[in-house]
């Protein structure tokens, strides 16, 4: 496929919006907010012409729910917002993962709490791995860093979804959405049906029962299995498809955990730290947060002297990180907040910081 | 001897699932009359009912069709959703004047300024049944319910809302008739409009709703024959029953389409 | 080989799409690239700023702390953004806007673009001239892969302003020679 690709230039926005077009999303139900507008735009232009579905709903609380109704007809369906956003979709989403309903979110997070403003942020890190409404459910969590894993990301989420029967989201931030770089665009074509056979719609009864898309289970041991089947889910998509990168030294002093837009930041402040001063440092870049690549990060964890967590937010990312490391090693945070975010140099003196404290590195 | 004949058999749009209503309450009476319109329309096989929340979350267990259970007040976003992946397929949104005309009014509104190809079946008892009687957007003054002990005053919380007549004001909005589930006659035009409703629909004609006017005795703390007076002689003032728009027809005669 | 640059100007002096052209540019002569519009808070009525990075490695971070090169379109941008760049660094300035010459450790080029612009008489090519002078003072590319990657941007219906843009293009470069010597 790859010799397919066709390279051009373009947004994080618009790269989001042609990765869901590649990945077989033909129905968009979103609600205008910033820093993400360039994705309904386009698919306003777009899905028409190849026969697709763009509403503007009234709210991100009513899009979330046309989203609901779009897969449980059994669509590849797929919403965008930014944070306060997001926000209003818990309830939906949540009824998604309890009806088991596959769908992709992307929300390209700015500065909050509140209104906040129109920045880049991570600060929404627990919204989208711990988050996604009320209820034992989680969302498969995704974190592409670069134009081109926006897209990759994206397309690739709807099988994921389709696989666990689970919300997808896509995790990015204002700097993301914004920025333009190369990217290989996956050539549209039409993917197949899904098979969905738990889908609602027009059908011979006497092919099929009934189906209802439900996740009102009143008796406590029903709803209880329908949170172990979800848990089992989880696991297996722990071990199917957790993901990261890894950058720098291979006998790294420092190991730094960074995702998204922060992992950027890092791959420059690690070859600095690394030629410059000398420091062996090692990125540990997680390219999905939920799962967690918790096995990398631990096991660096036991050969590194110190960790360094880079991330836009006062602390939420770092949590995980924490409980990977579980003590091995000294983990020290970064964070950014309210739309700022750190220079390279910044980072770098971190990491000088860090390796002091270990011993590792000389004034 | 002669053979016996069942005029009145059980509706195939209907499951066989005992409902949990209260006894005279008067959903059974909506679910029968949408389950013999679905069946006379012949599109049980093509339909997807929305379940909303509110004492009718069930009806996905009783309605014979392909079933959705929509967060509170969503029905119409998620109707929306369904049918524009499958235009082909009937849906219908079966909600409560909590889940439509609270919690729901803006998903209702827009659904019905798109003029959205669905049809909505509305219960309006002017009360919270499911949570146990409090007030609700259509109860109206002077109505005592557990969270109006003294009866409802506009100081406190405004006046009832009238979900047809502010519709009506949407050109998309297709077919809006308000009709009351008491007597024979009654119940006999409330199935006409739902009817109407889902030819609407068929014809892709857009938006449609039926209020139906209906009981609570359970949370209106009366017995039944005394909560169908209530809406006789209290509702049926403040709610007229009414067909407030009719494209079909309109078209048919081809008159003002009031656009 | 790793450039950074910062751009800044009025909002409509076309900044942006500037900066865009000269990512795109870089691209598609094989460089690692990224385009990333700043949030300038600190200057207030619709001042547009952005960065690219062009490189052969990593692009890393698409943000820059010290630009290695600046283009600087009006006053505030050279008063608000200039202290970061790096020593050695190349300053292009807009002298049609800018008439006293920034004093500093980097080299300047006094690029008159609106001047330029007004004698080949199409204002949107003020940009071009900057760009042209940026080109030729990096040495990072020809003008004429500049104009190639212009056309395959712009649609169909600009395209007969291409010989302005490359006019501008040539006279901007013929300035930057200057800063190679």
């Amino acid at each position: 496929m790859s010799q397919q690709r066709r390279k051009v230039f373009i947004s994080g926005n618009e790269a989001t919006a042609e990765g869901g077009i590649a990945g077989g999303c033909r129905h968009f139900f979103g609600y205008p907010i910033t820093p993400q507008n360039k994705i309904p735009e386009y698919m306003a232009e777009e899905l028409p012409k190849i026969g697709g579905v763009y509403l503007q709903a009234e709210s991100e609380v009513a899009a979330i729910n046309m989203v609901y109704g779009a897969a449980s007809a059994g669509a590849r369906v797929m919403t965008t917002s930014s944070s306060p956003g997001i926000a209003l979709m818990q309830e939906g989403l949540s009824y998604c993962l309890g009806s088991e309903l596959p769908c992709v979110l992307v929300n390209m997070v700015r500065g909050g709490p509140g209104l906040g403003n129109i920045g880049p942020a991570q600060s929404d890190y627990w919204l989208a791995t711990r988050g996604c409404g009320h209820g034992d459910g989680r969302c498969i969590t995704l974190t592409p860093y670069s134009v081109q894993e926006l897209h990759d990301f994206t397309a690739g989420a709807f099988e994921i979804a389709d696989r666990y029967r689970n919300p997808v989201m896509v995790l990015a931030d204002a700097i993301l959405a914004s920025m333009m770089e190369p990217c290989e665009l996956i050539p549209r074509r039409d993917l197949p049906a899904p098979d969905r056979p738990w889908a609602v719609g027009p059908h011979d009864p006497d092919q099929r029962e009934r189906n209802i898309v439900n996740s009102l289970w009143v008796e406590f041991d029903v709803m209880e299995a329908v949170s172990q089947r979800l848990e089992e889910r989880y696991r297996q998509a722990a071990e199917e498809i957790t993901d990261w990168d890894e950058f720098g030294s291979d006998e790294p002093q420092v190991m730094i955990c960074a995702y998204g837009i922060s992992a950027r930041i890092c791959e420059s402040a690690v070859m600095q730290a690394n030629d410059e001063l000398g420091i062996r440092t090692r990125l540990i870049r997680p390219k999905t947060v939920f799962p967690f690549p918790t096995e990398p990060i631990r096991s660096w964890a036991e050969r590194v002297d110190a960790a360094l967590v880079v991330e836009l937010s006062m602390g939420q990312f770092v949590e995980d990180v924490r409980l990977a490391v579980e003590g091995r090693c000294p983990v020290d945070l970064l964070g950014r907040a309210g739309g700022n975010v750190p220079t390279v140099g910044d980072v770098v003196e971190k990491i000088r910081e860090a390796a002091l404290r270990a011993g590792v590195a000389r004034v | 001897m002669a053979e016996a004949k069942l005029i009145n058999p059980y509706p195939k749009g209907l499951t066989e699932v005992e409902m949990r209503y209260c006894p005279g309450c008067t959903h059974g009476t909506a679910h029968r009359l949408v389950a013999e319109v679905l069946e006379e329309l012949d599109i049980i096989d093509r339909t997807v009912a929305i379940a909303t929340v509110g004492c009718s979350v069930y009806a996905y267990e009783y309605f014979n069709t392909d079933a959705v259970q929509a967060a509170h007040g969503r029905g119409p976003a998620v109707a929306t959703g369904i049918k524009r992946v499958q235009p082909e397929t009937v849906v219908f949104s079966y909600q409560g004047d909590g889940d439509l005309a609270s919690i729901g009014m803006a998903e209702v509104v827009h659904a019905a300024a798109r003029s959205e190809n669905i049809t909505i079946i509305f219960i309006n008892n002017a009360v919270f049944g499911m949570t146990q009687g409090q007030m609700a957007p259509t109860t109206l003054l002077g109505q005592k319910t557990t969270t109006s002990p003294q009866g409802r005053t506009v100081e406190a919380a405004g006046y009832p809302i009238r979900i047809c007549e502010m519709l009506a004001t949407l050109p998309g909005a297709s077919f809006l008739a308000r009709e009351a589930l008491t007597t024979p006659a009654r119940i006999r035009s409330s199935k006409r409009s739902i009817r109407r409703a889902f030819e609407t629909q068929l014809a892709g004609a857009g938006f449609a709703l039926v209020e139906l006017l209906s009981i609570c005795p359970t949370w209106w703390r009366m017995d039944p024959l005394e909560a169908i007076r209530h809406v006789e002689e209290k509702m049926i003032d403040y709610y007229p029953l009414e067909v407030f728009r009719d494209r079909l027809a309109e078209e048919d005669e081809g008159g003002d389409t009031n656009a | 080989m790793r450039e950074e640059l910062f751009m800044a100007g009025l909002g409509g002096q076309g900044v942006n799409l500037a900066g865009q052209l000269i990512a795109r540019a870089g691209m598609d002569i094989g460089l690692n690239v990224s385009w990333f519009p700043i949030y300038s808070p600190e200057v207030r009525g619709g001042y547009s700023t952005c960065t690219i990075v062009l490189t052969d490695g990593r692009v890393g971070s698409p943000t820059s702390e010290h630009p290695t090169s600046m283009i600087l379109m009006d006053p505030t941008a050279v008063e608000n953004f200039a202290a970061p760049l790096v020593r050695g660094g190349l300053m292009v300035v807009n002298s049609s806007l800018v008439p006293e010459r920034p004093e500093g450790d980097f080299r300047v080029l006094m690029v008159p673009a609106n001047d330029i612009a007004a004698e080949i008489g199409n204002e949107r090519t003020v940009n071009m001239a900057l760009i042209g002078a940026w080109a030729a003072g990096t040495g990072l590319m020809d003008v004429e892969d500049v104009a190639g990657s212009l056309r395959a941007m712009l649609p169909e219906r600009h395209h007969r302003h291409m010989p302005d843009n490359e006019n501008a293009l040539k006279r901007g470069a013929e300035i930057g020679e200057t800063a190679r010597l």
